[in-house]
């Protein structure tokens, strides 16, 4: 898990004048499960497209276990793709399809029907062998999409946003399937996705792009409580921002004047001086709601309640205008926990549980959730 | 939608009418003159025979009917090798040039068939366009004969039917997705395995169209054969116009229009099993 499989080295792509890839430098490590994640247009299509070999880079190299594969056309790369809308074969039945990969490499017909057997067994299809692509669900074409692809184990699996035309459900049986696929086989996984749930909860690391830059590479929790800049922090997962001064430094703790009020608080890792402006983050299901008559905390108003089942999210407006977005679980001893709109409320956080980030990161101090 | 009903049966009433009287009954009339006994007054008269069919497996019109059917499949072949790679590329190109190859592959309707079909006799004559300039050039020093040929009857029928080959072509390779050459290509297939595999399966629909359209006019159209191809290089259409028109045989002629007709039907349904082969039934 440790060992690099496959390693970019200023990667640059242009499209016409407009640069998707800028210089990027990657590591995937093997076995992993690795998750690009990114906006629409931030270019992670574009990157697994490279990796694939569909695209050529401008500039930079692709070494894969030590093999410069920059140049090396896709049906000579050792790494097999899942399309966004599957590209099965119509005109092949679904063993067809899954046959085509062995069928190239001029295996054994014997062997062939073998391994075709067993990858529809391990995508639960077995009985769908002789189907057409058409006769089958959407969620039953990703899987024939999927056995295809692992069919000729290739060390690395690219996942071009497979689940995004599946409804919810049916998308979260498939990020179990696709783990326990990934744990059963041993592939290296490169997933594309742009949406931050799914990237949390199925990769061992991901990496947030935007404009064709890496903005950060890390575990799901670090990406999630560590955030490296305002985009990470806003575009994985909800966040609330408060502009803050530093009043003093004393040790590992900093003084803070946040909006007005005095908080002591951790120091952070990166160099702060006193009077300098720092963005304290705090996600939403850190936050506290207390009542009105609290001795601490932020006065505001509660604009809006969201009940969500397991949470109650609350939209509180602060006295100075900027909004508030608390996620509460249900007290099972209180049952009269709710809030009423326009009631009034104090906001705060333990201490501890906030993120801080520098000012000068050039990101405009805007208010809360973007 | 119950107030359109009304408009929706008279639609449909005028489309089975009209298939009903200008499809199926002359198609009824021409199958029931094949069976008629020939008639120097009224063209067609009692009794019902089979005499016409016997007739056409005669030997001369036999060799008529294979030379016609070898220059159409030359036609089509022809039409084929260009039209097909003309085709692909033509889905391929910038969004503008597809309009501006487009129209230009329409112009030509926009003059009649045998006005151009002239035009091409222009051409090849002795005296024609190609060979006073090859002789100008000093290539030649006397005219090639290239009118009254077979291969002048095959450059015109393809000239005027290649648009029938690209169109149907055109589109089986727009509904082709990018998306499936690359799976074939990440599946370990080169250029040639995935054309052979997966370009060719899923355009074969087009391909059974065109050839449709390529194959059974050009054993009909006599004009091209009347004028391009002298008195040798007849077409099917030559003689059943010949029979309708000058020998005033109208049952062998129907006989001979019934086995067009018949050659058509085979073919089309070749085109439906084709197309539910890669599952464009269930699509649509």
């Amino acid at each position: 898990m440790n060992q690099t499989l496959l390693s970019l080295r200023g990667i640059s792509k242009h499209y016409g004048g407009r640069a998707v890839l800028k210089a990027l430098d990657l590591d995937i490590l093997d076995g992993e499960f690795l998750t690009l994640l990114g906006p629409s247009g931030c270019g992670k299509t574009t990157l697994l497209r490279l990796l694939a070999g569909f695209e050529r880079p401008d500039s930079g190299t692709l070494t894969l276990s030590g093999q410069d594969i920059t140049r090396i056309p896709p049906e000579r790369r050792p790494l097999n793709t899942v399309f966004q809308q599957y590209a099965l074969f119509p005109h092949l039945t679904v063993a067809g399809n899954v046959a085509y990969g062995l069928r190239m490499e001029k295996r054994p017909e014997a062997e062939i029907r073998q391994r075709v057997t067993e990858a529809l067994a391990m995508v639960q299809l077995a009985e769908f062998a002789q189907r057409k692509p058409h006769q089958l669900s959407g969620g039953q074409q990703q899987r024939v999409a999927i056995a295809r692809a692992v069919i000729k184990r290739p060390k690395l699996l690219l996942l071009d946003e497979p689940l995004s035309a599946l409804d919810y459900k049916l998308r979260r049986q498939m990020q179990i399937e696709l783990k326990r696929l990934q744990r059963e086989l041993g592939i290296t996984f490169v997933f594309v996705t742009h949406d931050q749930e799914e990237a949390l909860s199925m990769s061992d690391r991901v990496v947030v792009l935007r404009d064709g830059e890496v903005q950060q590479l890390g575990t799901p929790r670090e990406v999630y409580e560590r955030p490296t800049n305002l985009f990470t922090a806003r575009f994985v997962g909800e966040t609330n921002l408060f502009p803050a001064t530093v009043k003093a430094i004393d040790g590992d703790r900093i003084a803070l004047d946040v909006r007005g009020l005095s908080r002591d608080l951790r120091k952070p890792a990166f160099q702060v001086s006193v009077g300098e402006q720092v963005n304290v983050l705090l996600r939403p299901e850190d936050i506290r709601v207390l009542a009105a008559d609290a001795d601490y905390g932020f006065p505001g108003t509660v604009i809006e309640r969201n009940y969500k089942g397991s949470t109650l999210d609350s939209l509180i407006r602060l006295e100075d205008g900027n909004e508030v977005l608390a996620s509460e679980f249900f007290d099972e001893d209180d049952p009269a926990f709710d809030y009423n709109l326009g009631e009034q409320v104090r906001v705060s956080w333990v201490d501890g549980w906030e993120w801080m980030l520098p000012t000068a990161n050039g990101d405009a101090a805007g208010p809360h959730n973007a | 939608m119950h107030e359109r009903q009304p408009f929706r049966s008279a639609v449909l009433l005028l489309v089975w009418s009209w298939l009903l009287l200008l499809v199926l009954l002359p198609n009824l009339l021409v199958i029931a003159a094949s069976f008629a006994t020939r008639d120097p007054q009224d063209f067609l008269s009692l009794p019902l025979t089979l005499e016409s069919y016997q007739r056409l497996i005669n030997p001369l019109y036999l060799s008529v009917f294979t030379h016609s059917l070898y220059m159409a499949a030359m036609t089509t072949l022809l039409c084929l090798l260009i039209g097909y790679p003309f085709a692909w590329a033509l889905s391929r190109v910038d969004k503008r040039w597809q309009t501006l190859l487009m129209i230009l592959l329409i112009v030509p309707f926009w003059t009649n068939s045998l006005v151009r079909t002239y035009a091409i006799k222009l051409l090849l004559a002795s005296n024609g366009l190609i060979n006073n300039l090859l002789q100008s050039l000093g290539v030649i020093d006397a005219p090639i004969t290239m009118l009254y040929t077979e291969g002048a009857v095959i450059a015109g029928l393809v000239y005027l039917l290649l648009p029938f080959m690209i169109l149907p072509l055109y589109t089986v390779f727009e509904d082709l997705r990018d998306d499936l050459l690359q799976a074939s290509h990440d599946l370990g297939a080169g250029r040639m395995a995935t054309f052979v595999r997966v370009v060719i399966p899923l355009t074969l629909p087009g391909v059974i169209a065109g050839v449709l359209l390529v194959l059974l006019p050009a054993m009909g159209m006599f004009y091209v054969a009347d004028v391009l191809g002298g008195a040798k290089n007849l077409l099917v259409g030559n003689v059943i116009k010949n029979q309708f028109l000058d020998a005033r045989d109208w049952p062998f002629g129907a006989a001979a229009s019934v086995l067009l007709t018949l050659a058509m039907a085979l073919l089309i349904l070749a085109h439906g099993l084709s197309r539910r082969r890669i599952g464009q039934e269930a699509v649509e």
